[in-house]
């Protein structure tokens, strides 16, 4: 099986573009998740189709109530029903739909074929299990295999996400380590069962930034190894320039670009991609001028018209604008999306400057 | 901009320590150690200047910047703030000294009282220091901080609830400016904010910055926006101050290899950038701050550490004109 994915991986880089003939891993269509509230029905994602190639790195990248992690969640149907729900539709992950398993099918998929590493590890490993409790019961649960097997490839995983002295690792609890052990630990979870996908969602958001680096460089090395597909959520504009192939950018629920990182940067075709690179001052740079921000505040999802919803924000915003939502169309290098009415005037060299 | 490195700057810090104490035991607490979270930090700020402190957590920076504003009690050292050592102020002293100093929080959420409203949450400093003492002059003066700080003055009438991130921390800053300070600690300022909207707050300290003649120490650990923001930065590890020069020269040429280590982690928002550099993340972790390592506190993860290093703890030395770091083995 890892052979396989392996030469589809090799496959897929080589050509250097999704999709080398290959069908993807995960295929996303059109995918809605609402939340009631009191306020009024939340569109937190709003009709978004994307896919993702076996053993590649995609990103999702947002602010804060963009609908990111939401889309991930959906995916795997971890909506709290209610008040959330998933409206429409597919979610395809290799040839079966999703949507349309059974809860105890889905258990097997969370888990097993797609593993999960969470922002926040503290709150997502139990505190009163052992390490290594937690990872065999993965491994029994999933596998069926025997504790002795179990615990076997619990020091094994450790190794591989590079934790030393595994035994005594695998005694402790939650508690007793460090925020970026515990963080190796979800890793080696998410791991556990060979999956084919992994969604990591802001995985080193909580971590300073040394051990993000850590982290990041750990997650890239073993979805390449291992020809693992990787979707990353995440706020952080330098993580995906460093560790993305493709980048979903999503605005109020919807992606509004999607392209390789490098056409996304120094290309983007979406004023709101253009904007967002611009607003983010340079590590690598000596201040340039003043910062040019994005003016106003992102919409209530509450509120939301027929419109696209960036055009209050906009500056290329024009009447058409305000009656119909831009659909994803090609603009700017093959294979680039862009849900702007005006995407081929938007030929600027952002970022730069 | 820069006045002359002889001009009295309007803060000293020498040899700051700040121990916190550890204790053990639930009737009979006895003392076990201590967390020494500011151990031995020498800093000036220069009138007008924005200092930047950075590092990663528990490194004291936090801490330093309570410090200063002597919330908390230092354990050592001095704190001369235009000449007077305020480490050793008593509280009416302090008093006067804190319409001067202002600190702006990090958590818009947390550093804004749920019940008051935002004209009396911006209010309350001048109340608490008899300053507009006239009801409706002060109301007058709300209106204006809001105003300033880029808010319609009739968000005096609002809760904090009933704003976003953005528009709270702008009140947290009309706040910090109601007393018409000169020196204001920015405490993780913009880490909460999303990126759209930390841009328009950053341009704004900028410009109150120029249109009050204010001196900032921006503590923060986005090294990205120190550099934008900042005209010197020191860098903090374990309690200690580990490199300090002009933003540029520690950006460009940083000396020390924890600044080094932390530089490289950082990724850029740029592909081709990204795709060029490769770089190795620093190993391990942050020791405890309770038991530090001997000598120099970055040795176990140094690459470049010498047998000397696990022994002799390393003085900041002026390794090039403006440029401090604290390391034996660079030159």
């Amino acid at each position: 099986m890892t052979g396989l994915q392996g030469i589809a991986t090799n496959l897929v880089q080589t050509m250097n573009g999704r999709n080398a003939g290959l069908p993807p891993l995960l295929e996303v269509q059109d995918l809605h998740t609402e939340f009631r509230t009191g306020a009024g029905i939340v569109r937190a994602v709003d009709g978004i189709s994307y896919t993702v190639d076996p053993g590649e790195t995609v990103a999702i990248v947002g602010e804060s109530g963009s609908g990111k992690s939401v889309s991930a969640l959906s995916l795997l149907r971890l909506i709290p029903d209610p008040p959330g729900r998933i409206t429409a539709g597919e979610v395809m992950f290799a040839g079966r739909n999703l949507m349309k398993l059974s809860e105890e099918e889905m258990r097997r998929v969370r888990g097993g074929e797609i593993g999960m590493v969470f922002q926040e590890p503290m709150t997502s490993l139990n505190p009163v299990l052992t390490i290594g409790r937690q990872i065999t019961e993965t491994l029994e649960q999933h596998r069926g295999v025997d504790r002795a097997a179990a615990d076997r490839r619990a020091v094994e995983l450790l190794g591989l996400v590079g934790i030393a002295d595994a035994k005594r690792r695998l005694e402790q609890y939650p508690h007793q380590l460090s925020g970026g052990l515990r963080q190796r630990i979800m890793i080696a979870i998410a791991l556990a069962c060979d999956p084919k996908l992994i969604i990591a969602d802001e995985p080193t958001t909580a971590l300073d930034v040394t051990i993000q680096a850590q982290i990041l460089e750990l997650m890239q090395k073993l979805t390449r190894q291992l020809g693992v597909a990787l979707i990353i959520i995440t706020h952080n504009l330098g993580v995906v320039a460093r560790y993305a192939q493709r980048v979903n950018v999503m605005y109020a629920g919807r992606i509004v670009e999607s392209g390789t990182a490098g056409a996304l940067y120094h290309n983007p075709r979406h004023p709101y991609t253009i904007a967002l690179l611009r607003s983010v001052p340079r590590l690598d740079r000596p201040r340039q001028a003043r910062l040019d921000p994005i003016e106003g505040q992102p919409p209530d999802l509450t509120l939301l018209d027929r419109g696209c919803s960036f055009r209050p924000r906009c500056r290329f915003a024009i009447a058409a604008c305000a009656e119909a939502k831009p659909p994803l169309a090609p603009a700017g290098a093959p294979g680039q999306l862009s849900a702007c009415f005006r995407s081929h005037e938007l030929d600027v060299t952002a970022g730069a400057a | 901009m820069m006045a002359s490195a002889e001009a009295q700057p309007l803060l000293e810090v020498r040899g700051l320590r700040m121990h916190f104490p550890v204790t053990e035991g639930m009737i009979a607490r006895r003392h076990i150690g201590d967390v020494k979270a500011v151990d031995g930090v020498d800093l000036t700020i220069r009138r007008g200047e924005t200092l930047g402190l950075v590092g990663e957590s528990g490194c004291g920076k936090t801490t330093m910047g309570r410090c200063i504003l002597r919330l908390e009690k230092p354990t050592a050292g001095e704190i001369l703030y235009d000449g007077v050592d305020i480490a050793k102020l008593d509280r009416r002293e302090l008093v006067a000294l804190r319409r001067r100093i202002q600190v702006i929080f990090q958590d818009p959420y947390s550093s804004l009282n749920p019940r008051q409203k935002v004209g009396s949450i911006i209010g309350e400093p001048m109340m608490v220091h008899g300053v507009e003492k006239d009801a409706k002059r002060r109301t007058e003066r709300v209106r204006e901080l809001l105003s300033v700080c880029g808010l319609n003055p009739n968000f005096a009438d609002r809760y904090p609830h009933e704003m976003s991130g953005g528009q709270r921390q702008r009140v947290g800053i009309a706040r910090a400016l109601a007393l018409n300070p000169e020196f204001i600690v920015c405490d993780e300022a913009v880490s909460a904010l999303d990126v759209s909207i930390q841009a328009q707050i950053i341009n704004l300290l900028e410009d109150l910055r120029d249109k009050f003649n204010l001196t900032y120490l921006f503590i923060a650990h986005d090294l990205s926006v120190v550099r934008h923001l900042c005209q010197r930065v020191a860098v903090m590890y374990l309690g200690r101050v580990v490199e300090l020069a002009e933003c540029d020269d520690v950006f460009d040429h940083p000396l020390h290899p924890y600044t080094k280590a932390l530089l490289g982690a950082v990724p850029v928002p740029d592909p081709a950038v990204e795709a060029e550099r490769a770089f190795q993340p620093v190993a391990g972790e942050v020791p405890s701050p309770i038991n530090p390592p001997p000598g120099c506190v970055f040795h176990p993860r140094c690459s470049i550490a010498i047998a000397n290093c696990r022994v002799t703890r390393p003085e900041l030395r002026e390794l090039r004109p403006g440029h401090w770091a604290a390391c034996d083995v660079v030159t």
